[in-house]
């Protein structure tokens, strides 16, 4: 039995290619996205393993670290420099170096641009030559010599390259301190770690004495103190040791514990990434499924003679299932591998781009021995899945059955698909409902697992709603193409459950892409609503990724000609009771001027230890004015009191605002995000325009933007990221593509004889083809209309389930959701292709007289 | 019985065709020059051992296959000359065709599957032709009816009824009752009879069943590839007995 399977297989190379494609693009997703990921875990365990020292003393965050570093604000909390010596002292530390650290000091080309990756830090340090936990130096002079003095830099060797610079040239940087610009003179050239790579950041150091100057107001302290511990101590000991000493607004780590905490930072940020790559993954495989379930219905069905010979020869049914089953193994077995290495491929093209976009990753990729183990898993049993039911169906092959033409579906069996699909599609329904409008812990996954159902049960249904639909998408056909058309939609119509497979793998796709384009709409919607009816200031100014600058801009902008007034909101990351939440701070009557806030209880006059807060919050918080929660910030532990409730609008989406001086006193760093101008009135708003761009002309970080501008960059965020989701759904849709490619030359195969009689009784080889292309067409359609139906449904519960946070306005993309079905109709063209030419080329005496 | 045609015009002919089949050692020479004419309104049979090359004259003159040598004429057109289009639209405008299985569509109903070629060819179904076609072959209460849902009989008749329907010049019939009870072949050959009778069509028979054979006007001889007899008004024993001559000169081989 089992060589009669293998050679079986041999004799069918190109289906078995074909089914095996699916499993190959799937596996390479999964493959490539554990390679990648991995890769670029490698990349910052390098950058960030050998950087402590072995104990490290910095001022005590509340909550987790990675919250404020997130924010990029860190905390104006210092190190006196007693304190530093008062460690040095102490006889189980060998030195103690007091360190500054400064994230948003960005070094310029010598064209004035940016130089630092989008989002990636511009880090500043001040120079010491104490060692890493290994003993290794941090940062070895590769060039020139160390900076001595004021006025003087060394830079990067990745960043010095790509600047542009000679050393004893002036370095241009952007600082967010008081002094938006810096010069410096280059006067030496440093490497970091042993690869130099930084991930996209930059990396200037400066003297000790410098750096006080240019970050902490000249003031004699320090971010953060690393200790070398004295031969014979252990880390843990000088930890402990120092530790007794600190004041309670500091604490001690050893090297260790830090590492371990920026490891788990990055991990949990790289760790979302990894998901996302999933998630496609696991939608390409599900897609993928289906394929291969129609090619191995199909071709088990064609084999329904030889499975009947086997049976009628003695075979049970258990061996015929295992004979399939059997292929299927062999079938996932090559595709995992293929998937394997071209996931390799994938990873390296990931790489790439990510190259393109000054991310470089160091070193080649990483293959870990669990990737391969899941690979191999995963397109193995995934394809023993799909092959499993035609297994089934093909040990109930009657030995008779062989004898007819055509196995027609049974009405039992149909029966089956009503009652187990449509449970199912309620049941996965209620599962999106739940986890999206009821308040329960893994929400994303109870909507996920929904929609997931809902496909399966909506597939299973689709054998049902073929011939319903069909008759809508194709009705027309005869009418419009005669003969031609009615043989179209009869071949769609005659066996509905691979007609519905193969339209459901497709349907997949569409589901998503139009669920994602309702978001993305939506997003767009809300976006405009909120600038158009909430922003009432002229102009904006901002950074393109939202990091933070300097307070000084907002000083010069004021002094342009024509500008009223400017409204500065910085943001930040605090607890709240607990919770981390996101705050904004601004002063709310000038902000009432420049935007929309209406208080509907209490008062704008916003002082410190005080908060505003929306007024659907405050009911689902329970909160009234009067009331207090408690806030911890970098510097500060303490109860604030709510102030005033303000009508929910869209831009500031119902969140906590408190003023100012409240993130001061709570250590964080004085930076703006954001800068609302609200011109003179009568003020000529083009000249105005001129007079804030020459302002800011110095300052490559930000930029001035009216409104349109503004509403325009942030569609621009919107639209590049559904572009991206797009592309990653584009796979399930070529996979789906194929699965119609595949059905339609199986069926065609099937239909020799057929194709041989309608060519003897003078169908020409055109018609042939236009049969072969509405046939696809009419798949293709079915599985868009239902996918754009099913999409509908996904993308307005998403919407209506996250309006109150930030998506309130429902907007559907009627003219895109059209496209998507002519682009199907597009596909079913491409996809017709192959197998209509196949078909065309057929001998006709030789297709009449197949057997 | 036996009325003279109207007019004896020549529907079909061939002339010195050769059709050789694979190279050098493996060269089979499946008709060895035939020469031969099918006379508008006469019913002919062609008849022969297995390998005789009777299926290849027929495929060759019924423009399924391409000849190594000699010409084909269909009425005055010669086949040699037109390219697959051509010959795709003469098949559907002048050749009707009955084969012994597989004959239907299955999805189109076997009214849909009658007018099929005129459908293809965008050309008008003749009313009062058609209900008279459909009389004849008795199918009137079983046009909306698919293919799986009438016996081998009657979709043999369905298929009978698709050749005569677009009035062609010629029909071709391979085995047209091989897979048939004796029954419904019956049915199925006197209802070609009729045709020819009837209507003055022209029809071209491969068989090898004596009895089949016995309903046609003239039956061909065929042996290696040559035509080595020929008898008009044929009865199943005369054909049986002719038959068996051939199968001892076979067997003295």
């Amino acid at each position: 039995m089992i060589r009669a399977t293998l050679k079986s297989l041999a004799a069918r190379k190109l289906r078995l290619a074909m089914s095996a494609f699916a499993i190959v693009l799937g596996v390479a997703f999964v493959a490539g996205s554990y390679v990648f990921t991995d890769t670029i875990d490698r990349t910052f365990d390098d950058i960030f393993g050998g950087l402590s020292s072995d104990v490290v003393v910095r001022p005590d965050l509340p909550g987790e670290t990675d919250l404020f570093s997130g924010f990029a604000t860190g905390t104006t909390t210092t190190i006196p420099s007693g304190l530093v010596d008062e460690v040095a002292g102490l006889p189980g530390v060998e030195r103690a170096d007091g360190e500054i650290e400064n994230q948003s000091f960005f070094v310029l080309d010598t064209d004035g641009d940016v130089m630092t990756t989008q989002g990636a830090p511009g880090i500043a340090v001040n120079w010491h030559d104490g060692a890493n936990a290994e003993g290794d130096p941090v940062l070895e002079l590769v060039d020139g010599e160390l900076p001595a003095g004021p006025g003087e830099v060394a830079l990067d060797d990745r960043t010095f390259e790509n600047a542009g610079y000679q050393i004893g040239d002036e370095v241009q940087f952007v600082s967010s301190g008081d002094e938006p610009r810096v010069s410096a003179e280059l006067v030496g050239v440093v490497r970091f770690g042993e690869s130099g790579s930084l991930a996209g950041a930059s990396l200037s150091v400066f003297e000790t004495g410098y750096a006080q100057e240019l970050f902490l107001d000249g003031e004699d302290a320090y971010n953060r103190i690393s200790v070398t511990a004295a031969d014979g101590s252990s880390a843990e000991e000088v930890r402990d040791e120092i530790s007794a000493i600190l004041p309670g607004d500091f604490e001690a780590l050893t090297g260790a514990e830090v590492d371990e905490e920026t490891a788990s930072a990055i991990e949990e940020g790289l760790g979302f990434f990894n998901t996302f790559l999933l998630v496609f993954a696991a939608i390409a495989l599900f897609v993928g499924v289906f394929l291969i379930l129609n090619t191995f219905s199909i071709l088990v069905a064609q084999r329904s003679q030889e499975m009947a010979l086997y049976r009628a020869m003695g075979a049970g049914r258990g061996q015929v299932t295992r004979s399939v089953l059997l292929e299927a193994f062999v079938v996932g077995v090559v595709g995992s591998t293929l998937g394997l290495l071209l996931g390799l491929g994938v990873a390296q093209l990931l790489k790439w781009v990510f190259g393109l976009f000054g991310l470089e990753l160091g070193g080649g990729l990483v293959l870990l021995p669990r990737t391969v183990v899941i690979s191999y898993v995963v397109g193995i049993v995934v394809t023993m899945i799909a092959a499993f039911v035609p297994a089934r169906r093909a040990s109930r092959v009657p030995p008779v059955a062989a004898m007819r033409d055509d196995v027609v579906n049974t009405e039992s069996s149909r029966r089956v698909h009503l009652w187990v699909g449509a449970p199912l599609t309620l049941l996965g329904a209620a599962a999106m409902a739940t986890g999206l409008f009821a308040d329960v812990d893994d929400a994303a996954l109870m909507v996920g697992a929904g929609i997931f159902a809902v496909f399966i049960g909506v597939a299973l249904l689709a054998p049902v709603l073929v011939a319903p639909v069909l008759r809508v998408v194709a009705g027309w056909y005869p009418r419009a193409f005669g003969t031609v058309g009615r043989l179209a939609r009869e071949n769609a119509l005659r066996n509905p459950r691979r007609t519905a497979a193969t339209a459901s793998a497709l349907m997949i796709g569409m589901a998503l892409v139009t669920a994602i384009s309702i978001v993305g709409a939506s997003a767009n919607a809300t976006v405009d609503s909120a600038l158009d009816d909430g922003v009432r200031a002229q102009f904006v100014v901002s950074n393109a990724v939202g990091q933070p600058f300097s307070p000084t801009i907002a000083e010069e902008v004021s002094q342009v000609d024509g500008v009223d007034e400017v409204v500065s909101v910085r943001m930040s990351g605090g607890i709240v009771d607990g919770d981390q939440t996101f705050l904004q701070a601004f002063d709310p009557v000038a902000y009432s001027r420049a935007a929309d806030l209406e208080m509907v209880e209490g008062t704008d006059e916003l002082g410190p230890g005080q908060f505003l807060i929306g007024e659907d919050q405050a009911e689902s918080e329970g909160l009234s004015v009067g009331d207090t929660v408690r806030l911890q910030l970098p510097g500060s532990d303490e109860d604030i009191e709510l102030a005033g409730i303000y009508a929910q609008s869209p831009l500031l989406a119902g969140g906590v605002v408190v003023s100012q001086q409240t993130l001061e006193d709570g250590a964080v760093p004085s930076l703006d995000t954001l800068l609302y101008v609200i011109a003179d009135d009568g003020a000529d708003l083009a000249t105005l325009h001129d007079g804030l761009d020459e302002a800011t002309a110095d300052i490559p970080t930000v930029t001035v933007q009216d409104q349109e501008e503004y509403k325009q960059q942030s569609r621009d965020q919107v639209n590049q990221l559904l572009f991206l989701v797009y592309a990653l759904l584009g796979l399930a849709v070529l996979i789906a593509v194929l699965g119609i490619v595949n059905t339609l030359a199986l069926s065609v195969m099937e239909r020799t004889r057929e194709v041989g009689l309608l060519r003897a009784v003078g169908m020409s080889r055109r018609q042939l083809r236009r049969t072969i292309r509405l046939e696809s067409i009419a798949i293709a359609v079915l599985g868009a209309v239902l996918g754009v139906a099913l999409g509908l449904l996904f993308g307005v519960s998403l919407q209506r389930a996250i309006a109150d946070d930030g998506l309130e306005v429902l907007s559907i993309p009627g003219g895109q959701l059209i496209v998507f079905v002519v682009l199907a109709a597009v596909i079913g063209v491409l996809a017709a292709v192959w197998p209509a030419r196949r078909a065309a080329k057929l001998d006709v005496l030789r297709a009449i007289t197949t057997e | 019985m036996t009325t003279e045609p109207s007019s004896p015009r020549t529907a079909a002919r061939a002339v010195d065709l050769t059709k050789i089949y694979g190279k050098d050692d493996t060269r089979v020479v499946a008709l060895g020059g035939v020469t031969v004419e099918f006379t508008a309104g006469r019913y002919t049979a062609i008849m022969g051992p297995s390998g005789s090359g009777k299926s290849t004259l027929m495929h060759c003159m019924a423009a399924l296959d391409s000849s190594t040598s000699g010409q084909v004429y269909i009425g005055d057109t010669e086949l040699s000359r037109l390219n697959d289009k051509e010959l795709t639209r003469l098949r559907r405008d002048k050749i009707g065709f009955i084969f012994q299985a597989f004959n239907l569509v299955p999805t189109l109903t076997a009214r849909e599957n009658i007018t099929l070629p005129l459908d293809i060819a965008g050309r008008p179904v003749d009313k009062d032709w058609f209900d008279n076609v459909i009389a004849t072959v008795g199918l009137a209460d079983r046009l909306s009816h698919k293919p799986n849902q009438l016996s081998g009989g009657q979709q043999q008749r369905v298929a009978c009824a698709r050749a005569l329907v677009s009035k062609p010049e010629i029909i071709f019939a391979d085995e047209p009752t091989g897979n048939l009870d004796s029954r419904s072949g019956t049915e199925v050959l006197s209802f070609l009879r009729r045709s020819v009778r009837e209507f003055e069509q022209t029809i071209v028979m491969v068989t090898h069943d004596p009895n089949a054979a016995a309903y046609a006007d003239r039956v061909l001889f065929l042996a290696d590839g040559q035509i080595v007899d020929e008898m008009a008004d044929p009865t199943a024993e005369k054909v049986l007995e002719r038959m068996k001559g051939f199968d001892a000169v076979g067997q003295q081989a």
